[in-house]
Parts: C-alpha cells; structure tokens; sequence
C-alpha cells in the first residue's frame, strides 16, 4: 500500500531532482574538497555551487552559509559557540515551545555551565508576549533564540519584530527556521537576525545535512574542531553529495514556495475543516491563521493518540500526535502543555503535515477515515460518553 | 513505532469484551484522562462467585486497550479467590510481551481488577484510592504502589519503576526517593529511622519549611507545565495556597492539589496542618 504522506514536519520526502543531482558526487566526483588535483576540484566546485542556490532562497551572501550535518547540529552550534564567543553576556532567552535541539541544548548551558535561562511562555494560541520579551532582556543577555514556526502546530512567530526588539538590547538573535525555510519567502536582507538554522530533510533533501546562516560578523568559534573546513567554523570533510542535495531542495523550494502557500494551504484546510465538521469534540491547536500553510494540529478529546495513530496506520496513513504514548515519555507534548491545552486534550492530538506531494484524492481519504476511527476508541473510552450510547 | 507482538495487536484491533455491564456485581475504576490512561471494569459473577462475564472501557493507547481485553478475558471463568492472584505479568505473559516502557498498562490491568473484587466485597465504590505518602506528584503515585510494583515484578532500577508504575516519569524530582524504596526492599542500603520527636516551631521556621516543602515537593512537578503554587498566608495550622498552572484545575487529576499540598506539609512540616485553596 502506498503511504498517505501527512507527517512532513518530520521529515519529507527527497525531490526526485535532488536524489538525481546527488548520485554522481557518490561514485564519481567523490574526490576530497580540500585536496590538491583537478580530480577534487569538482566536489569543490559543487559545494559552492549549492552554498549559491541555499544562499539564493535567503537572499544573503553566500559565505554566511554553514554547512551541517543536520538542524540539530546547527541549533547547537548557535546555542554553544555564541555562549563560548561571550562568556561574559551569559543570558539566554528561549521560548518555552522549542524543539528540543533547542530546549535541551539551553537547558544544558544551564545546568552545565551556569549560564541563567529564561524561557518564555506562550498564551492559548501559542503566541509568545513581546512585552514578556522586552522586559526579560537584560544586559548580560548574551543570545535570544526563538523558533520562527513550531513544529507541533505551525504556529509562526513575528520573527521580525522580535529580532528588533533584540538587537536593540545588543544581543545576538537566532532562530530554529528548519520548518519555514522552504515554506515561507525568508529574506536575510529584511529580517536582520545573527543566524537561522536549516534542515535538509524538512525540505526535501536528504537526512544528514543541514546548514546555519550565520550573519557576516557574528563571532562564532567552531563547535565541531577539526580541519579547515567552512572557513575554520566547522571542521569535518564536507558531506558532498548531500550538500549538493541541500542546494538543489533550496532551488527547488523557490519554484514550489506559491505552491505551498496556495494549493497546499487549500489542502490543509480542507483537511482541517473535514475532519472538525465530521468529527464530535475536535478542537484546533495554534493560532488559526498565524501558521504554517501545510500544518494542523488537531485534538480529539477523550481518545489517545497512539490508539489513532495505529488504526490509521492500517490504513498506510502518516500521522503524528503529541500524546505521551508516542513520545516514549508518559507526559503528552510539552508545546501543547506551554499552551495550556487541557491534558484531555492533548493526548489525543494529532498533527498533520502536508508537502507539495499530497494530493486532494489523499486529504479526502484522511477525511474519510478519521471521524470512524474516532467514533471507535470513544465507544471504547469510559470517558466522553455522556451523549452517547452505551455499547454493551 | 512500538514493537508490539501480534497478540497486542490483535487484542488491540480486535478487542474482547467491549462494553460495560448494565447491573454489574462489581466495578472497578482506574486511572484518569490526565495521566493518558484510564479502565473501567465491569464484573457480572454467578452463584459461586465466579466471574461469569467480564466487560472493560479504557481510554488509553494501544497496549492500553490490548492489556483490558486480554485482563478480561484471563479472568472470565475464575472464582474471585482466582482472580485475585491474577498479577500484571499474567497480563504481559498472556500477550506475549509488552514493550518495557509499557508495563504499566499491565499494571493498570491488575488495579482495576483488585478495585473491583473490592467494590464487590465492601461495596465501597470501586475507585482506586490513594493510600499512604504521595511519592510521584506527577503521576500521583504512592510509597505502597511504587513498592508492590517492585516488589512483585523484581524490578531494580528507577527507570523500570517509572516503565511499570509511571512514577518519576514527569519532573523527575521524586527518583531519589524511588531509589531509596528500591533500595529498601532489595537490601542495598538501609536508612536510619527518623527521629520522631516533636518538634515546636515558630512561626518564621515554619513558614520557611513550609516554603522550603513546597519549593522540592511540589513546584518541580507544576514547572513542568508553566505553573506555580504561592503561599498566600499561614494562620496555625491552615495554610493557604493559590495554586496556577494546568494540574491546579483539572478536573480529571487524580488527586487534588489541595490533597497533595496538604499531605506534604503533614508530612515534612506538621501532622496537623490543613491546607485551603484560594483561587488566583
């Protein structure tokens, strides 16, 4: 059975043009970027090619790309070499909904080194307060870090106004943008942050390669110490072929960038309004219009996600919740609970994600199947019987 | 994705004995929508006592549902006497496995079960109360159950107690004192019996303990949602609190805060202490 793709806030599939684009840089090209004959200098050459086409999607320069293995790894070179870069500024400011690359990479400045941590909470919505923000910097605030869109809801944060607000207190700004790049037009010549963070498998390259924009200026010793590489920031032989990958999903998402926020938005809330309407009890998480065009997360109240999740893995459909069953935690998702979106709730939250491959014939299939997959585990459930019929 | 057997999936898919028995002898009731699981049991039984049809609803995940289905149907046919010493690894063995982190649907199986023989017995409602110290504030785990779990399934290591029975699995701030009840029963180290002299405080120890109580008790486990407890005045023995934060008004909580305050200030501060809520 082929899968109805909806988790690509997880990861997405690689572009057909990008798994081509790669494959001569595997058994052909495959010389070392920083070796001596002409034999190399293609893998060198195409490095700087793709370093162009990431640098052309933010519209910066392109020696303010980093290349990495992955988001993760760029979130924590932001988050450390920053820290390293000023000791003395040793105040944090998060969000309290970050990925966890964020979230325990602050934590652990925190309980490791010392450095004071502030995470800031956010209202129903999942909007952050910005005069929370401006009363929560400080002089030693060293570096703001701020997600540009949640993963778990889509909700997107007014970047621009925070990174303003930042830098006027002369802090360094970076944001998570591993799940807007691609989706959202993001121009490094308008929105001054000091570095952004991309992930390649969430745009259709690759697993194993991300990359970190990092403003001209910014101070930034290297995390990962080795070799010459990335001009001294980041050491470590340069993963070519998904480099190369990480170029082409840039250029690739310029030309689908309307797509994604035309016909796939058209698809989500589709999604979104079938599955509310056909379903009792079923509630919106995020902001209803500051969010990501592929992206809703909604909760069933009184079923559990996993129990959802399996049933519609029966039918090949790809869904995530932020239940705690499927967290391998017991506590459901903490971006739910910063929201205050009731227990009840949040372990029954799925979230659906679409990309520039979902089809229309695959959001009416999902339709189809949740309100009976739902209307199931409720007569199953001893909770949220009242107007129900018992089943006996 | 969990790697369930097939049996847990089966049981799962295709669950035995849905429903819930209109007149049932005994019920038993476990769990909440707070803590991402809970199971309602339904008992008919014949003349001999013998559980004669056995009926489950449970809101929960897959090994959730799988682990009710397949407690009913191990007991269906048993004498009371029999089904009493039915244990969550009876559960587990009749499915084949479960996954190590999911153990404590199996166990959630055997507390229903016990809370209904209960019901049945002393016809006091077939909830599952709490009884004893409140180790896991969290999950609103008690010394005995974090014992029992122990104690029948061998465990040793904290991160077990937290697979079987939940506790430590939220802030994290009871594991010290899940590893000294591992350490209890198996041996390892023995503790010095407190002193159990009264002691007289004034007013300014008392409210710095009481501060002190709720700072290592209490907060770590309301942090985790955002939330927050103030200490808003201390007259004698009554302490008032003003809990925030998602725990403080959930309905579907297990226990109350106000349940919880109070039984951590009787326990570290003073045997008497009432605790009222004043809402923020």
């Amino acid at each position: 059975m082929k899968p109805v793709y909806m988790d690509n806030n997880a990861t997405t599939r690689v572009a057909d043009e990008v798994y081509e684009a790669m494959q001569p840089y595997f058994t052909e090209h495959y010389g070392n970027a920083s070796s001596m004959y002409s034999f190399a200098a293609e893998a060198g050459k195409a490095i700087k090619k793709a370093r162009e086409q990431v640098a052309a999607l933010l519209n910066c320069s392109p020696d303010e790309i980093l290349f990495t293995s992955c988001g993760t790894e760029s979130d924590n070179t932001a988050v450390k070499s920053v820290m390293e870069a000023h000791p003395s500024k040793h105040h944090i400011i998060t969000s309290r909904v970050e990925h966890p690359a964020i979230r325990t990479t602050c934590r652990h400045m925190k309980q490791r080194f010392g450095c004071s941590l502030t995470e800031l909470p956010v209202d129903g919505q999942g909007m952050i307060n910005l005069d929370e923000l401006r009363s929560n910097l400080r002089d030693d605030t060293g570096l703001v870090t701020i997600m540009h869109a949640n993963n778990e809801t889509g909700v997107i944060f007014p970047i621009e106004q925070i990174t303003n607000m930042v830098k006027e207190r002369g802090a360094i700004m970076h944001t998570d943008a591993v799940q807007t790049v691609g989706k959202l037009p993001l121009d490094m010549k308008k929105l001054p942050v000091d570095m952004l963070s991309i992930s390649g498998h969430k745009l259709h390259a690759p697993k194993g390669v991300g990359a970190l924009f990092v403003r001209r200026g910014v101070k930034l010793p290297p995390m990962i110490h080795g070799g010459h590489q990335e001009g001294g920031k980041r050491g470590g032989t340069e993963n070519v072929p998904y480099i190369v990958g990480l170029g082409v999903a840039c250029e690739e998402a310029m030309k689908y960038m309307d797509d994604e926020n035309t016909r796939v938005k058209k698809l989500r809330d589709k999604l979104q309004e079938g599955l509310m309407t056909n379903s009792q009890d079923a509630y919106l998480n995020g902001h209803p219009d500051l969010r990501l065009p592929n992206t809703a997360n909604i909760s069933f109240e009184y079923v559990e996600g996993e129990a959802i999740l399996l049933l519609l893995d029966a039918h090949a459909i790809c869904a995530s919740s932020g239940s705690a069953c499927t967290s391998g935690s017991l506590e459901p998702s903490h971006v739910l609970r910063a929201m205050g979106v009731p227990f009840t709730r949040a372990h029954g939250s799925i979230r659906f994600s679409l990309s520039r491959y979902t089809t229309e014939e695959e959001v009416d299939f999902v339709i189809e199947k949740i309100p009976p997959i739902i209307e199931r585990l409720r007569s199953m459930s001893p909770f949220g019987r009242s107007q129900k019929a018992m089943s006996s | 994705m969990w790697d369930y057997t097939e049996k847990v999936k089966d049981h799962f898919l295709n669950p035995r004995n849905v429903g819930e028995i209109e007149n049932a002898d005994a019920v038993g009731e476990v769990g909440s929508l707070a803590c991402g699981d809970a199971l309602k049991l339904s008992l008919q039984l014949d003349k001999e006592e013998r559980i004669a049809d056995a009926k489950f609803l449970t809101f929960g995940c897959a090994s959730a549902i799988a682990s009710s289905s397949a407690l009913t149907e191990i007991i269906k046919g048993m004498t009371l006497e029999e089904a009493e010493k039915v244990t969550n690894q009876d559960i587990a063995d009749y499915l084949g496995e479960l996954p190590e982190q999911k153990m404590h649907c199996s166990v959630m199986g055997r507390e229903a079960l016990e809370a209904a023989i209960k019901n049945y017995r002393t016809g006091e409602d077939g909830k599952v109360e709490m009884k004893g110290e409140v180790v896991c504030t969290c999950f609103g785990v008690t010394k005995d159950e974090i014992e029992r779990v122990v104690r029948e399934n061998g465990l040793t290591e904290i991160e077990q107690v937290t697979n079987y029975c939940k506790a430590g699995g939220g802030c994290g701030g009871c594991k010290p004192a899940i590893q000294d009840i591992i350490d209890d029963i198996t041996g390892a180290h023995h503790h010095e019996e407190q002193s159990g002299a009264p002691r007289r405080l004034t007013i300014s120890q008392k409210i710095k303990l009481i501060e002190e109580t709720l700072d290592r008790e209490i907060r770590p486990s309301l942090e985790q949602d955002g939330g927050d407890i103030e200490l808003i005045d201390v007259v004698g023995n009554t302490v008032v609190v003003s809990p925030r934060g998602n725990c403080s008004n959930c309905p579907a909580s297990p226990i109350t805060m106000k349940d919880l305050v109070e039984a951590k200030l009787r326990e570290f501060v003073d045997d008497n202490i009432v605790v009222e809520e004043e809402k923020a």
